[in-house]
């Protein structure tokens, strides 16, 4: 009898030569997550042309309008094209999103290294700073520090990098106490590599990768961390189109409109939603030991 | 045990006087200085310098954070440059609210959270199960300032059954109750999503542990395993979690509050930032962390008498 080869859809043949990715979408929310991330990159890069109207073009006789053929998500207050300024306002969220995390990730896998690599002294001066940097309730500190410096899409990020970064410090300390003891890196030591080459080539591959993951699954926290503080006038200023601003202005019309809230609310929502189901599945994929819960 | 305790409590002395000190020093960190920014451009160097000494600003950085302590140990914040009122007089007037919005949420998340994970890890990949696992994710995925202005739009600008605005007739409980019900589901939905989980998953967890099929091996009915002992294990975690969590909603609260004219830490906070009152911001930064910290260290010790295998790993790290 002749062999028969099982039909295999050619989907799952693409999804084969796909080592990571393939997995993650095979997963019914990890493909969810994947479509949504995936739009949410589309906005980011061809905002220009996919959005129909310029973000700061007024139409003020057709101010807080409802959706229609000519504004598929209806108007702000001054007219404005809701549908364009939320897909432009992707490129804000994203735009503070990953420098932010960027920023973390830096400074917290190098005070991580440091602390976990020499320990004693140093090590307990970083995770008592560490410590007390997470004392503050997150918001809290960003408000205390945008306070003083004023509001302002740089300062965002240098705030957001700032009260984020304990967590990687903590994840790549962890990961570095018990790599440190580890008989090759004694090995490396004893032919006489210096400190910063150990910890540069042989620890750093091995620890980056949960801080990596942690950045994936930060990306969306710290999406809705800049949106909200945005919100509270403390972020990116208007007219610049973050879905914070458009939150707010929204909130400012609340009994004229409900579209801008409804509309930005849910975009916020749904990117945060997206974001967390595809950075779970990946984190399911890359380490099938940790099953559904986020730490804190 | 009590070593650990006490470890723990000088701990937490440092971290609060660290605190304490990088609020002071954020002052000076940070470009600009705050006396002229509070009185804007046409302050005279005189009116300036007046409020710099006031701000304490003109001393060395070490009086600062001494003075600030030895205040704090004297139950005072410091006085107010605006208006010349003991600061604390401010601050203690909106704490109870809160502190009432804080508690009554995470109240909320432990009542309908909890059920909701005991329930999923019963019936686990039913079509409840993964019901459950949808609203869940969706629920911790809004961010609260999202649920709050949803809540608003629909039950107090479209159906006006709920109050939206304020905290309700002075002295009227029902009133204050009523005013209480959209800000709190509004704070709670990220906790109750996340509850959801944790228990879910810690539960299911338990239930796989070789006790559990013991019991099951002597005839135990599956109600008391299940409600009895697995639960009591299970819940250890989410204790540590709602220390944690106590805290998070009160920092959460600046934003609910704000969106429904609460009065309370956040909106204190935040009009201040308005005027540029750094030392009101200051002081409820401060009252706000501090009540973090301890709610931290609380959760911790009730985390170790719990489960006294704790002590051991934490000591370590």
């Amino acid at each position: 009898m002749q062999y028969i080869e099982k039909p295999v859809h050619p989907f799952n043949r693409i999804l084969d030569h796909v080592p990571i990715l393939g997995d993650v979408i095979r997963q019914p929310l990890g493909a969810i997550g994947f479509i949504i991330v995936l739009a949410f990159i589309i906005c980011v890069i061809f905002a220009p042309l996919i959005a129909p109207y310029d973000y700061s073009r007024q139409d003020i006789p057709n101010r807080l309008a409802g959706p229609s053929a000519q504004y598929w998500l209806g108007t702000d207050h001054i007219g404005r094209d809701i549908f364009s300024r939320l897909v432009y306002g992707s490129r804000i969220a994203f735009g503070t999103a990953l420098p932010s995390v960027a920023i973390a990730l830096t400074i917290g896998t190098l005070l991580g290294l440091i602390a976990g690599y020499l320990g004693n002294k140093v090590d307990n001066i970083i995770v008592v700073l560490m410590d007390s940097l997470q004392a503050f309730p997150s918001i809290m500190l960003s408000l205390a520090i945008l306070a003083l410096l004023g509001p302002s899409l740089v300062n965002v990020i240098i705030v957001i990098g700032l009260t984020w970064m304990p967590n990687y410090a903590r994840v790549i300390r962890a990961q570095t106490l018990s790599i440190r003891e580890k008989t090759y890196i004694e090995s490396e030591r004893s032919i006489g590599a210096t400190d910063g080459s150990i910890l540069l080539s042989h620890i750093l591959p091995n620890v980056i990768a949960p801080a990596l993951l942690l950045a994936a699954m930060d990306l969306p926290w710290v999406i809705t961390f800049e949106a909200g503080l945005s919100f509270l006038g403390m972020g990116v200023r208007p007219p610049t189109p973050s879905w914070g601003v458009i939150l707010s202005d929204g909130y400012a019309h609340i009994f004229e409109s409900q579209w801008p809230i409804i509309w930005s609310g849910v975009t916020l929502a749904l990117t945060t939603l997206g974001f967390t189901l595809f950075g779970e599945a990946l984190r399911d994929v890359l380490d099938p030991r940790v099953s559904g819960t986020r730490g804190l | 045990m009590l070593v650990y305790v006490v470890k723990r409590f000088f701990m937490t002395i440092l971290v609060l006087l660290l605190v304490i000190t990088f609020l002071s020093l954020l002052v000076h960190i940070v470009p600009g200085d705050p006396a002229s920014a509070i009185l804007g451009p046409r302050a005279t160097p005189a009116l300036i310098q007046k409020v710099r000494s006031a701000m304490d600003l003109d001393k060395p950085f070490y009086y600062q954070v001494g003075n600030m302590v030895l205040n704090l140990l004297h139950g005072s914040l410091g006085t107010d440059i605006i208006t010349g009122q003991p600061i604390s007089r401010f601050v203690f007037s909106v704490l109870p609210h809160t502190l009432i919005l804080a508690i009554t949420s995470l109240s909320l998340a432990v009542l309908i959270g909890i059920p909701m994970g005991v329930f999923s890890a019963t019936h686990p990949d039913s079509w409840m199960d993964h019901l459950m696992a949808i609203i869940s994710i969706s629920f911790t995925t809004i961010p609260s300032y999202v649920a709050g202005l949803f809540l608003l739009l629909i039950f107090a600008v479209q159906l006006h059954t709920l109050p939206a605005m304020g905290l309700g007739k002075a002295g009227d409980t029902i009133d204050y109750i009523r005013h209480l019900i959209l800000p709190s589901i509004a704070l709670a939905i990220t906790w109750i999503g996340y509850l959801a989980r944790l228990v879910r998953t810690s539960l299911l967890e338990v239930l796989n542990e070789p006790y559990v099929r013991t019991s099951r091996s002597e005839g135990l009915s599956e109600g008391l395993i299940r409600y009895k002992y697995a639960l009591k294990n299970a819940l250890i975690p989410t204790i540590a979690v709602l220390g944690v969590g106590l805290g998070s909603l009160m920092g959460g609260a600046v934003f609910i509050e704000i969106i429904f004219s609460r009065p309370g830490m956040g909106l204190l906070i935040y009009n201040a930032i308005q005027i540029r009152n750094y030392p009101m911001v200051r002081s409820g930064v401060l009252i706000v962390s501090f009540l973090f910290i301890l709610t931290n260290f609380i959760a911790d010790l009730i985390y170790t008498f719990l489960d006294p295998r704790i002590q051991l790993n934490k000591g370590q790290s």
